[in-house]
């Protein structure tokens, strides 16, 4: 690899943009196109698919094996409320390579002694949010119980790209916490992305175990294909 | 998607900024049960010292001697393992799947 290309690809994914890189393995030449290059490539079907399924992959090309590489952004896990289950979930989306952030605006939950060695923001989730860049390689779990800090948050990521919502709440809950984002201006479609109540049905009942649901919904999320997501929701 | 490959592709702008030889070993492709995804990789330079992975352990040590050889040459190289293959006694993957490793050189 060229360290023209190396240094490009680098400065990419620093910057938590996509991009592919086009090996020719026959003899070792190599291309890196950006993710917003993608529309003007000549091999914009190929990349776009690679790119959507997140996953390198060869592709025969004018009687050429080529090998593309994708590279996306590590993926975020932002988590609304340090509470119980924050305190399992934080850890283990970093054991699965998540970087974790938590927002509470409350100061005696979100402390450094609750959450060792975890980013911790104690503000409310409109001063919060808007510097964390909530993208598309992103999940989002609100779990405070509490509508007044749950409620803007979820808003926010409507209105951002992210993979992934989840909203802590029983069947109850959260048809109360529907009313009242919808009376907030969130669409059909918005509602229709939040995972509640969060996690698969397990039958977990400590907040570890909680935990493990979440992230298996959210590796679902993330790693099925459409069809078969919709079987394991 | 999601691993954790910056590190390593970090680790190859830095050592060849260090005046390190670097190579690059990239999984391409998989059949059967092989242990990492396509993408999956493995930087070395010339001292030998290696960060990332292309299986489970099985073939690291393989990879980075032919890797060293890509280093010297600046030639790429397509590196095979599975049972099939007849070094499988020494450096087969013992899960069974295939995989082809390309080596290339950095910089």
């Amino acid at each position: 690899m060229k360290l023209e290309i190396l240094k490009e690809l680098n400065a990419e994914r620093v910057a938590r943009r996509p991009a592919i890189v086009i090996t020719d393995t026959a003899n070792g030449e190599q291309r890196l196109v950006k993710a917003s290059d993608i529309a003007a490539d000549p091999m914009r079907a190929e990349l776009a698919k690679q790119l959507r399924m997140g996953k390198s992959g060869n592709v025969e090309v004018g009687g050429k094996k080529l090998f593309l590489n994708v590279y996306a952004p590590t993926a975020k896990l932002v988590i609304i409320g340090a509470v119980h289950i924050s305190q399992a979930l934080a850890p283990m989306a970093r054991a699965l390579d998540y970087d974790v952030t938590v927002v509470d605006p409350r100061t005696a939950f979100a402390s450094p002694e609750r959450f060792p060695d975890v980013p911790l923001i104690a503000e409310w989730p409109d001063v919060a949010l808007p510097p964390l860049n909530v993208d598309h390689y992103t999940a989002f779990v609100a779990v405070t119980h509490d509508p007044k800090i749950d409620d803007p948050a979820l808003l926010h990521a409507f209105a951002r790209d992210c993979f992934y919502i989840g909203a802590l709440g029983s069947r109850k809950t959260h048809a109360k916490r529907v009313e009242r984002l919808r009376a907030q201006g969130a669409s059909e479609a918005d509602i229709a992305r939040i995972h509640a109540p969060i996690g698969l049905d397990i039958g977990a009942v400590s907040p570890s175990e909680i935990a493990v649901s979440i992230m298996a919904e959210i590796t679902a999320q993330l790693r099925l294909p459409p069809k078969e997501k919709e079987q394991a929701a | 998607m999601l691993n954790r490959d910056e590190d390593i592709l970090k680790a190859a702008e830095d050592w060849q900024k260090a005046g390190h030889g670097v190579a690059l070993a990239t999984v391409v492709e998989t059949w059967g049960s092989a242990p990492r995804p396509a993408g999956s990789s493995l930087v070395i330079n010339d001292d030998g010292t290696f960060l990332g992975s292309v299986s489970g352990g099985c073939v690291e040590g393989a990879v980075v001697t032919e890797a060293l050889d890509v280093i010297a040459s600046g030639k790429p190289k397509m590196l095979e393992f599975g049972v099939a293959d007849e070094t499988a006694w020494n450096v087969g993957l013992s899960c069974g799947g295939t995989i082809r490793v390309f080596v290339e050189k950095v910089g």
